[in-house]
């Protein structure tokens, strides 16, 4: 078979093959699987991945710590400010040291919105792919307000590059709150919308139910994380198992399912979202009742010094400079640093020599091992139904590929 | 704690330990890699979240391969490394975990390392004839050839050239 | 009722401007969506910015239907033989429109595994810059190309597809004639074009 053929069919037999992408409607992103058929019904499915994959760990190596921050961005596209504190965290705890208050809240606060968005897209896409397409149009109006709020937050809608090393880039700018409340607002009505929409819907209800079901057992077999290990029953969350950024002063609860099926995996993130207003309607509290403050560490070996001050003192001028140039010194060791992202696990893996890049550097996307399973998840079942399954993963090929 | 239980079980087979920021690593043999990963299943250890390798280019041996696993009872971590050379195999860990099919190969793929048993070690996210193992130190960046040059002429120079 | 005269019914203008306004207006995109860029396109198609404005919201995602590859996020080498076939295989005339620096120029990942511009590979028409580029810049770029269209002689836009047309065939005599793989063709293009200090191999 030409591998390059974006669409082929074959007949080997009573089994035809077909070849979905690495170009195809129903593939997020680029991704190939060569299915064989019987008929409907698939007999086994073949994930080949590796077309995204930009080298990013590779670049890594030799950029400085400061300079990855933009890269991590890109690897989960849905929700990169995630990947900004999951990598800073990283870092931060290969330096041993702790943003400041008003910084992990406000960390928190995007992560979640972030995580509302990544849930949008995963859901709103899964409907498209199924043939709901109205679901989609009314999501995303909602995720154009979290782009909205990111871009005055950060200045950029996708890719955020929000965080620095023992911090935040700068503070929420005033006008960030109030287009918070109407979003605070609109969202649960939006969930609510949706879910008229879809949890109830006969046709949903039959195209997802019972579909691309796994036992508990083989989802941690198969390194399941997120929405779709919760979604099969097991209530590992790491922001209530292993809090970080102080997630262990908020009340949330952890949704979980019971077979794993598609719409289990769609309820539990209709719920996370749900969960996630609970959070961020938390941190805005929480803001108010810090008060202003610092929002990155006080340490310019770490941090560069405010711009006023380089402008004026020698002394800053020269922490500007030696950060720019030499980066900053680390101590020599390994750190593995884990974040709870809107697909799971997403681990950072940071090996140090003390100079100003790191050694190595691996991203555990969450995704990686889900998409492993995909043909043990699809056998046996129709061909419509492994698009359900596709979909419900969440597969980014960013992080999937890196 | 479970260094103690692994210890008293296997003894001598944690060749080197630390915990750099509380992040528990051990060092084993890799012929006896499987021991300590049955030992350690059955500690609570049961799930692994990722295989990677490390590349020490001018060490003996040369390579880390790393393992990350996670305790879902107690929410300990606790990672595995095993030393090995260029041409050494490394046992797979397939039989015991499934999703080391894709960790191993990509190891495979990036470091050129073997997993010994195996059932399908294979090129992952590059493509079945790249030259090279990309993530190896001794590998350019930039893949050292045409792919990445930029000198000559540029095609945006003629985009014009069509109007009539 | 005035009487109706030839001029009043009759439009003279050239044959090339009343097909390139008809073309012009009835592009048929195929969304080539690999990377992060695709997001920002989704955003452009839906409720907020509205691409349909345009006439292009009919959106094919079989080549054979479409006229115009946006392609959105990085190819990478691996990827540059599939967005070949692709290309060869869409409805004449086509236009391609790289949207993101990494389309573009390979952009940040300047890697062993990331294709520094399309345009080594495939002709590109309007590039548009940005990471991702806002949906406005993506719809600028559409009106770019449409603005290209109006001015464009049917036979040089024949001639240009004609140049990939061999490209391609040599590329598959390559591989016939010594059992390559496409992948291994498509190198061996560009490092024969590099030599001659050329950054195409069509
Ligand atoms: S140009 Fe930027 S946004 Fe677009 S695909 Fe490349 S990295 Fe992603």
């Amino acid at each position: 078979m030409n591998p390059t053929n974006s669409t082929t069919i074959q007949r080997e037999g009573d089994h035809m093959i077909v070849n979905l992408g690495p170009s195809h409607p129903s593939t997020h992103g680029t991704l190939r699987i060569v299915m064989e058929l019987e008929g409907e019904f698939v007999v086994k499915a073949t994930p080949e991945i590796g077309y995204l994959h930009r080298g990013v760990e590779k670049l890594g190596e030799n950029l400085s710590y400061h300079q990855f921050i933009p890269l991590t961005d890109r690897l989960n596209y849905c929700s990169s400010i995630m990947n900004n504190v999951g990598y800073t965290l990283a870092v931060e705890k290969l330096l041993g040291i702790q943003d400041p208050p008003r910084s992990q809240v406000i960390r928190v606060l995007v992560s979640e919105l972030a995580r509302i968005g990544d849930h949008i897209v995963c859901v709103g896409i899964n409907a498209v792919d199924i043939g709901a397409f109205t679901a989609f149009l009314y999501l995303f109006k909602e995720r154009e307000t979290i782009y909205d709020l990111f871009e005055m937050a950060a200045g950029q809608r996708l890719h955020t590059s929000f965080t620095r090393i023992g911090g935040l880039m700068r503070d929420l700018p005033e006008n960030f709150l109030p287009l918070l409340d109407q979003f605070l607002e609109s969202m649960p009505r939006t969930i609510d919308e949706m879910e008229k929409l879809l949890t109830h819907n006969p046709i949903w209800y039959d195209r997802t139910k019972g579909v691309g079901k796994i036992t508990p057992e083989d989802a941690i077999a198969w390194g399941y994380t997120g929405p779709c290990l919760r979604g099969a029953g097991v209530p590992q969350d790491l922001r209530k198992a292993q809090p970080y950024l102080g997630y262990d002063t908020y009340d949330f609860d952890i949704p979980i399912g019971t077979t794993g099926d598609v719409y289990d995996r769609y309820l539990v993130r209709t719920e996370e979202m749900r969960q996630s207003l609970r959070i961020v309607e938390q941190c805005v509290q929480k803001l108010k009742e810090l008060g202003p403050g610092p929002v990155i560490v006080d340490d310019y070996k770490i941090a560069l010094p405010p711009k006023e001050k380089v402008y004026t003192r020698m002394e800053s001028l020269i922490h500007h400079f030696k950060l720019v140039m030499h980066g900053m010194d680390t101590p020599v060791g390994e750190v593995y640093s884990a974040t709870e992202a809107a697909n799971g696990e997403l681990g950072y893996y940071i090996v140090s020599d003390g100079g100003k890049s790191p050694y190595r550097i691996h991203v555990r996307p969450p995704c990686y091992p889900i998409f492993n399973s995909f043909d043990e998840q699809v056998k046996g079942t129709l061909i419509a139904d492994a698009i359900a399954v596709l979909g419900a993963m969440n597969i980014i090929a960013g992080e999937l590929d890196r | 704690m479970i260094l103690e239980r692994i210890e008293a079980l296997l003894p001598d087979a944690i060749l080197d330990r630390h915990d750099f920021r509380g992040d528990l690593t051990i060092v084993v043999d890799g012929g006896r890699l499987l021991e300590v990963i049955d030992l350690i299943f059955t500690e609570g250890f049961q799930m692994l979240l990722d295989i990677t390798a490390v590349d020490f280019l001018d060490r003996d041996p040369r390579f880390d391969v790393v393992y990350h696993l996670l305790n879902l009872t107690n929410q300990d971590r606790l990672r595995i490394k095993v030393r090995v050379n260029d041409g050494e195999a490394v046992p797979s860990l397939t039989s015991r975990f499934k999703c080391a099919d894709w960790s191993e190969s990509e190891v495979h793929d990036m470091f050129g390392l073997r997993f010994e048993g195996h059932p399908d070690l294979k090129r992952l996210l590059m493509w079945k004839d790249f030259p090279g193992h990309p993530l190896r130190k001794d590998f350019p960046m930039d893949g050292g050839d045409i792919f990445c040059d930029d000198t000559g002429a540029s095609y945006a120079g003629d985009a014009t050239s069509l109007q009539g | 009722m005035a009487e109706l005269t030839i001029d009043d019914a009759v439009l003279p203008t050239r044959l090339d401007a009343v097909i390139n306004w008809g073309r012009k207006n009835s592009l048929w995109p195929l969304p080539y969506g690999t990377a992060c860029c695709a997001i920002e396109f989704m955003s452009m198609m839906s409720s907020k910015y509205d691409f349909s404005r345009f006439g292009a919201e009919a959106l094919r995602f079989s080549p054979r239907q479409s006229d115009l590859l946006l392609v959105l996020g990085t190819i990478t080498n691996k990827q540059a033989p599939v967005l070949r076939q692709i290309y060869a295989q869409m409805a004449e005339p086509k236009w391609v429109m790289s949207v993101g620096v990494c389309a573009s120029s390979g952009g940040m990942y300047r890697t062993y595994a990331t294709l520094q511009g399309i345009d080594r590979v495939v002709p590109v028409d309007v590039y548009v810059p940005g990471c991702p580029p806002r949906p406005e810049t993506i719809i600028y770029g559409a009106m770019k190309l449409q603005e290209k269209i109006t001015t464009e002689a049917l036979k040089a836009r024949k001639e240009h597809i004609q140049a990939f047309y061999d490209s391609f065939d040599r590329q598959k005599s390559l591989e016939a004639a010594k059992g390559l793989t496409p992948h291994q063709a498509v190198r061996e293009m560009l490092l024969e074009a590099g030599e001659a200090g050329a950054q195409r191999i069509w």
